[in-house]
């Protein structure tokens, strides 16, 4: 991989610092190929899933291609999967109100890598839960940058290439709701949803987005009751203060509150 | 279809983006970073039940789907993983329908 060399590089600008030392750099690349593979491997049930929902092959590629973030993605496909094109913009709503949390790991890891140019849209490309995570749970600064930029390659080489064999796989299959694909996408929300669940905050937004999304979905068009849900989300935000999420921790390159896909 | 592919895609791609472009001051209050760390939360929330229990019109149906989220949610307890929980939730429903209900 070239990008070790300008993760140790892209500080020169910033007064010297001293090379990673060769088993700091093993280590770290270590970690973040293994948190890819973690990753990566659950691309296989979203491309299942991607093609159970009326997506072809390409388009199921695409998506962890360019859009490449998990939770966005499953959401994407979920809502096309039950309303088609009708809930096309709900299903673009809901997939860009989820990726705005790596909106936010961008304002660290902006500052963590320095990056400029070409570097920075590739950079901003590969923000996701798993390498701002690896990143900043790093100490020295070199290695935040190895840490980031090996771990964003890793998940997005190996979750692209997960993603082709599962929507292969799911093409195989004629009747999707025979194989349970539709409980199976049920199953992938409540398991990204699950980890998120860890302050009292977090459990009373879930309670409450649980109860607009089953009082709305007969009233609405599909689609529109996730986005009628995210409601909770600033009701409970706006009250409350004290009770906070903790603050982004990288520890073992899971960062505190996220899922388990990109 | 190819549309929706590509706007979600350069909406996602520029909202991370925007964190490298962005001057952190203009977002970075406590409660908008509150309700952004909760959205997530309450757009999944909100997908669960949805792709729990609505039919096809959006009625509310309970199906094989419930069952598969009872032991998705009985697994994620044991701490199982991801892949395991969605293989084992698409398995119990498709089980739950070749025994004919649901």
């Amino acid at each position: 991989m070239t990008e070790a060399g300008p993760a140790r590089n892209a500080g020169t600008g910033k007064g010297q610092e001293t090379p990673l030392p060769a088993a700091r750099r093993r280590e770290v690349i270590r970690q973040a190929w293994s948190v890819g593979g973690a990753t990566g491997a659950y691309g296989v049930s979203f491309g299942a899933l991607a093609v159970a929902a009326g997506l072809d092959v390409w388009q199921a590629q695409a998506l962890s291609f360019l859009m490449f973030t998990g939770a966005s993605q499953f959401a994407l496909v979920g809502i096309l999967a039950a309303g088609g094109l009708a809930a096309a913009p709900a299903a673009v709503a809901t997939a860009s109100m989820l990726g705005l949390r790596n909106g936010l790991y961008g304002l660290q890891t902006s500052l963590m890598l320095g990056a400029t140019g070409l570097r920075r849209l590739a950079a901003a490309h590969l923000t996701i839960d798993e390498s701002t995570a690896v990143g900043i749970a790093q100490p020295e600064p070199p290695a935040q940058r190895l840490g980031f930029w090996q771990t964003g390659i890793a998940v997005f080489v190996l979750w692209n290439a997960s993603t082709l064999l599962g929507s292969l796989l799911g093409n195989a299959f004629a009747d999707p709701r025979q194989l349970g694909l539709d409980a199976a996408a049920a199953g992938a929300f409540v398991a990204l949803l699950w980890p998120r669940l860890r302050s009292r905050d977090a459990a009373a937004t879930a309670v409450l987005a649980a109860f607009v999304a089953l009082v709305s979905a007969p009233l609405v068009p599909a689609g529109i009751p996730v986005v009628l849900a995210a409601v909770a989300a600033v009701v409970v935000g706006l009250r409350h203060p004290g009770r906070h999420e903790r603050p982004l921790e990288g520890g073992d390159g899971i960062l505190t509150g996220s899922d388990p896909t990109p | 279809m190819w549309l929706v592919v590509v706007t979600a895609c350069v909406a996602c791609y520029l909202l991370k983006l925007a964190g490298y472009l962005v001057p952190e001051r203009v977002v970075s209050g406590e409660r908008s970073g509150r309700i952004t760390t909760l959205l997530p939360v309450a757009l999944l929330s909100g997908l669960v039940v949805v792709q729990t229990v609505a039919g096809p019109g959006g009625q509310l149906v309970v199906d094989a789907r419930v069952v598969a989220v009872g032991v998705a949610v009985g697994l994620l307890l044991l701490r199982a993983n991801f892949l395991v929980v969605v293989l084992a939730a698409g398995a119990v429903a498709a089980l739950v329908r070749a025994v004919g209900w649901g």
